[in-house]
């Protein structure tokens, strides 16, 4: 199991196919990946987005991370479970989110792989904060807190 | 008893604060913490944790805690 917040761009399909070879898992014992891959949009509530910046609070979504994929690990049996996740700035297109699940079938993988994201979107705390295209403005994404 | 108290994303721009070592005496919750930091009234919405763990507003700190306020979260 690795979980891991990444300041800098990384590719996920070169992660998932090295992850094998330096995890547990013997040749020939996965008969399932699977893989859910979240990318930066252009576009959020009828507007261009220029760029945003991720937050995390580092410590706190380390843990809560780590404690979930122990739980996935355990209820659906997997083989391996990786989970990667930028922060920092972030540009159109570039990756956002890796989870890979392997599993001896697919069933397993599957199940795991969703339960692991939906965690994520729901409890880890990150926060993004968008620049929007040919303007100055910036907005918080989804995290609108009113303070008076 | 002295805590650390952190304040993250748009929570932080609304208050104006980053974080805070501050020392406080008796039984303190986080939502005295929470008015200890700010005369501003909790959102309804806001997340509160204690050294990196989800808990409520009528939580116990102890010395040497971490407390962090937080709006929800949007990862992913």
């Amino acid at each position: 199991m690795h979980i891991q917040i990444c300041p800098e761009a990384f590719d996920p399909w070169s992660e998932i196919s090295d992850y094998p070879a330096r995890s547990k898992m013997k040749p020939g014992s996965y008969g399932a990946c699977s893989v859910f891959v979240g990318f930066m949009r252009d576009f959020n509530l009828g507007n261009k987005i220029q760029c945003l910046e991720l937050e995390h609070y580092h410590g706190m979504t380390e843990k809560l991370l780590t404690e979930h994929a122990e739980k996935v690990d355990q209820q659906y049996g997997l083989l391996e479970l990786l989970v990667l996740h930028r922060v920092g700035m972030i540009y159109p297109q570039d990756p956002i989110v890796l989870v890979a699940t392997w599993s001896a079938h697919r069933a397993e993988a599957f199940k795991g792989c969703h339960d692991m994201m939906e965690y994520l979107k729901a409890n880890a705390t990150f926060w993004k904060k968008e620049s929007l295209a040919n303007s100055q403005h910036q907005r918080w994404v989804d995290s609108q807190i009113v303070v008076t | 008893m002295n805590i650390t108290v952190k304040v993250f994303a748009s929570l932080r721009e609304d208050l104006g604060i980053d974080s805070a070592n501050i020392r406080l005496s008796g039984e303190v919750t986080t939502l005295d913490v929470w008015k200890e930091i700010t005369d501003k009234q909790p959102p309804s919405n806001l997340l509160c944790a204690i050294n990196h763990q989800y808990v409520g507003f009528d939580e116990t700190v102890r010395d040497g805690d971490e407390i962090a306020f937080f709006p929800p979260v949007n990862g992913g």
